[in-house]
């Protein structure tokens, strides 16, 4: 994992950030999460509202946002909680981001069984097409880093890219994937495997065949 | 109360114990570094890994699990041998091996246990983690790579001072501690996080590289930074006090100390008076103890005198100067330095009557003109764990950022006439409720109206009783008992016009009203007292000398001496004795054990340790009114030794006044 930090609060910071307040639409998805959780309670939302803080600045900033220290003291006076613990739940979860990103936040899970099934021919690709983990590109269009297990091991290697799952990848699906969203367009998330629908297995299962036409009782069979 | 087994020995433990506390009850030690009785359970460290059966067949957390009725556990077998060097060893490997460059070496929690149930060395050659350092403010040190994560600051922060400024970041290996922002921690308690942190992480700034514990004295003295009465642990090497820590008393400050209590002592080497001062063409020069006594004979003041107790004092100077002031014919005596005139006929009317301990269990409190987070830290702590319990605070006065909520109904004593309905339907309801009066309402002459509302309230019935008053000054309840109180307080000396005024560490008075006055100012620092006096004696401060205080509940408290004065400087009771030779009265004693048979023989409530019985509350009535402003103004600043101390001067100008002294990155 990448070393996390967060963002230097500067005057800078305080100008570009210090009014950030939620639009009516984010606003309204802010009272509804406060709202599924009792009085007395009410901080429990925290995550929810860092999570909405942070896509609303994507929306503003055409990324995929991210929590510079004026936002979490607007989500602790939003839930009238301590900032100190705004900042531990933002800094503890790596989905928060603590520093800005570039439009296409690039995840590439490096742990066992991605790595087994090729991610460092994923982490080269994205290195080749000049991204660097931890780093944004000059042109601010990716972010790049190497994250851990995102429970996609059926469908190894894989990346995360925003909001979606890029999966059983190859260095050339993953360029395609990487130029088509430069391009503007939205590539099919999920597997990138041609003919292959989900996680099931490639080439027909090789268990529980009886089972493919109907319900199959093997208990007799143990 | 469930019955289990530990090491083979049975034993029954109470209800709700866990198994750490179970184990302990058995008299066996179980090492840890995160569990602390007074806050929340943790169990992040796995430090107390012991053998539980039934469960799993595994090494349990002792800490966070429950003690149920037929269970077997082993501390001493060879799993729970091997789970405490494993977790040590886990402890260690991200933990600097800087012992001899660091403060907490000696008394060291990790240290110890490492010794006592560690493996004897590592295995581990990978580098260590690092961590920037934090900036906590100017008392606490910190150095963060020493941290082993127990959360101990955390949750004392969070739970026992109620100011959630501490913070544990990031997670897993990479988890910091820091404040918000790396700001100074802001709050009356925050040093307690030095004693709590079982690590080198969190030390002491002003006491930085000055000592190891085995080289000083310890003693065991009384606070005397507010009227709470704190149990400390004075460290002393040679004739310098280099530190003050919090002794354990569940009746008074429980293991915690306020930080002007703990932090004021470097202001006992500085500004002291140190020989006598005589006054001569409007300029004090220096002089010898002869000259001085000579001085003050030569005022010749027959039965014209008084003598004014400052509000660090011990019962014994205040009882050496009264028998002194009574020898020569006087009976002005008068504790209150700023003009204060309550009713002092009871006692009872004037003392904390729940006692610290109680007030946690009071479910109404209302809190009159007493800005407690300031005056009084210890009794903040213990109204914020009434809070927790469920207690409903109501505040008369001007507002102040309370640590347990509260709702403030105004700032107007005539508010004590005309409760508004909810508050008066509270306290009327409440099993246990607390009225606490300040010491600004008590300026303002809201005493009576207070009593009235105890009785109104019935806050006084069976193994209760309500009404509370909280004094700032630890001389106080003492000086009550001794006499130390006018009817009209400060105003009856002025108005006798006293040849002679002797000023007890007296710091606070309006010397200009005594301009007739020979002001001898008994004291052991050069503050406005010694500015104003016509001749200086020096004496002794509270650490050098032995002595009984009586804290706001009325209860007394031995100390012990620590330190000499320094240069000429004298205990005061011996001051006060030479003086009854120089002005040829007797005061009957010569010792300062006869000083203090014969204090007993009067008030015989200071022979006692505990509380002294003040007797039933009397019955009260009256009508106040107006504003107020809270007296303490600076909560670092209130005594003649802070006012004295760096440490105290610069928590003031950083923590009250905004100024930056945060420190450059390196």
């Amino acid at each position: 994992m990448a070393d996390r930090y967060l963002e230097a609060d500067t005057p800078e910071l305080r100008a570009r950030w210090g009014a950030f307040a939620f639009n009516p639409a984010w606003d309204a998805k802010a009272r509804a999460a406060i709202a599924r959780y009792p009085e007395g309670r009410r901080r429990s939302a925290v995550m929810a509202l860092l999570d909405y803080a942070q896509r609303q600045i994507g929306e503003e900033t055409q990324t995929q946002g991210w929590l510079p220290i004026p936002v979490m003291e607007y989500v602790a006076r939003y839930l009238d909680m301590p900032v100190i613990r705004v900042v531990e739940v933002a800094t503890f979860y790596t989905m928060y981001n603590l520093v800005p990103v570039g439009r296409f936040h690039v995840q590439v899970c490096g742990t066992t069984p991605c790595m087994l099934r090729g991610s460092d021919d994923i982490m080269a690709a994205c290195k080749a097409r000049g991204m660097h983990p931890g780093h944004t590109t000059g042109d601010g269009l990716w972010t790049l880093n190497e994250v851990e297990c995102m429970g996609n091991c059926a469908s190894a290697p894989m990346v995360q890219i925003n909001d979606d799952n890029y999966e059983d990848l190859t260095a050339e699906r993953l360029n395609f994937v990487l130029d088509e969203l430069a391009a503007g367009r939205e590539p099919k998330p999920g597997t990138q495997e041609p003919g292959r629908y989900t996680v099931e297995p490639l080439g027909g299962p090789t268990t529980l065949t009886q089972m493919v036409s109907g319900n199959h009782d093997y208990r007799g069979e143990w | 109360m469930p019955k289990v087994t530990v090491d083979g020995v049975e034993i029954e433990v109470p209800q709700g114990a866990t198994v750490l506390q179970a184990c302990e009850l058995a008299g066996k030690e179980i090492p840890r570094f995160c569990y602390h009785e007074r806050l929340s359970i943790a169990g992040n460290c796995r430090m107390c890994l012991v053998e539980v059966a039934p469960g799993p067949p595994k090494p349990q957390a002792s800490c966070a699990l429950p003690a149920a009725e037929g269970q077997t556990i082993r501390t001493d077998s060879e799993m729970v041998k091997k789970a405490r060097e494993g977790a040590m060893e886990f402890l260690l490997i991200n933990h600097p091996l800087d012992c001899p460059i660091c403060d907490q070496g000696g008394e060291c929690d990790l240290q110890d246990q490492a010794m006592a149930y560690g493996r004897g060395a590592s295995r581990y050659d990978e580098n260590k983690r690092a961590v920037t350092e934090k900036y906590m403010g100017p008392l606490i040190k910190t150095t963060m790579t020493r941290c082993i994560h127990c959360t101990r600051c955390v949750r004392f922060s969070e739970e026992i001072a109620g100011v959630d400024e501490i913070g544990a970041l990031y997670r897993g290996e990479n988890m910091q501690i820091t404040t918000y922002l790396e700001k100074a921690a802001r709050h009356e308690m925050s040093a307690n996080v030095i004693d709590l942190c079982p690590v080198g992480a969190l030390t002491s700034r002003p006491y930085a590289f000055e000592a190891r514990p085995w080289e000083l004295k310890k003693t065991l003295g009384i606070d005397v930074s507010d009227a709470c009465g704190a149990n400390i642990r004075v460290d002393s090497r040679g004739r310098e006090v280099l530190r003050v820590l919090p002794r354990v008393n569940d009746d008074v400050n429980e293991e915690w100390i306020s930080d002007k209590g703990r932090f004021q002592i470097d202001g006992l080497t500085r500004r002291r008076l140190d020989r006598p001062w005589i006054r001569r063409d409007g300029k004090l020069v220096a002089a010898s103890w002869d000259e001085a006594f000579a001085a003050v004979a030569a005022v010749r003041p027959g039965a014209s005198v008084a003598a004014i107790a400052g509000d660090l004092l011990d019962c014994e100077t205040m009882f050496a100067a009264k028998k002194l002031v009574g020898a020569l014919g006087s009976n002005l005596l008068e504790g209150r330095q700023t003009g204060m005139d309550y009713d002092t006929s009871s006692l009872a009317a004037v003392n904390f009557n729940s006692t610290f301990a109680g007030i946690e269990t009071a479910d109404a409190i209302l809190i009159v003109g007493s800005n407690v987070r300031r005056e009084a830290p210890l009794v903040n702590v213990r109204l914020r764990k009434a809070v927790r319990k469920g207690a409903r605070v109501f505040l008369i006065g001007p507002e102040w950022a309370t640590t347990f909520g509260g709702e403030f109904l105004g700032d107007d004593l005539s508010l004590l006439g005309k409760l508004p309905g909810h508050v008066a339907e509270a306290l009327a309801q409440a099993e246990r409720p607390a009225v606490i009066i300040g010491g600004a309402a008590l300026a303002r002459g809201a005493l009576g109206a207070g009593l009235g509302l105890a009785s109104w309230f019935k806050l006084v019935r069976e193994g209760w009783n309500g009404f509370n008053v909280l004094h700032l000054a630890a001389a106080r309840m003492g000086g009550l008992m001794l006499g130390y109180a006018q009817p009209g307080g400060i105003a009856d000396l002025i108005a006798a016009r006293p040849k002679l005024l002797l000023a007890l560490g007296a710091d606070e008075v309006d010397y200009a009203r005594f301009a007739d006055s020979t002001v001898v100012y008994i004291g052991h620092h050069g503050d406005k007292g010694a500015h104003a006096a016509d001749i200086v004696l020096p004496a002794s401060a509270y650490t050098e000398k032995a002595g009984t205080y009586v804290n706001t509940e009325g209860r007394v408290q031995f100390a012990e001496k620590a330190v000499f004065a320094p240069g000429d400087a004298r205990e005061d009771w011996t001051i006060l004795r030479a003086l009854a030779d120089a002005l040829g009265v007797p005061v009957g004693f010569d010792s300062f054990e006869e000083l203090r048979a014969a204090m007993v023989a009067e008030v015989p409530a200071l022979g006692v340790e505990g509380l002294a019985g003040y007797g039933a509350l009397p019955a009260g009535g009256g009508w106040a009114e107006g504003t107020f402003a809270y007296p303490v103004k600076d909560f670092y600043l209130t005594n003649p030794i802070a006012r004295s101390s760096p440490t105290m001067q610069r928590c003031s100008a950083e923590l009250l006044h905004g100024e930056d002294f945060a420190e450059a990155a390196e």
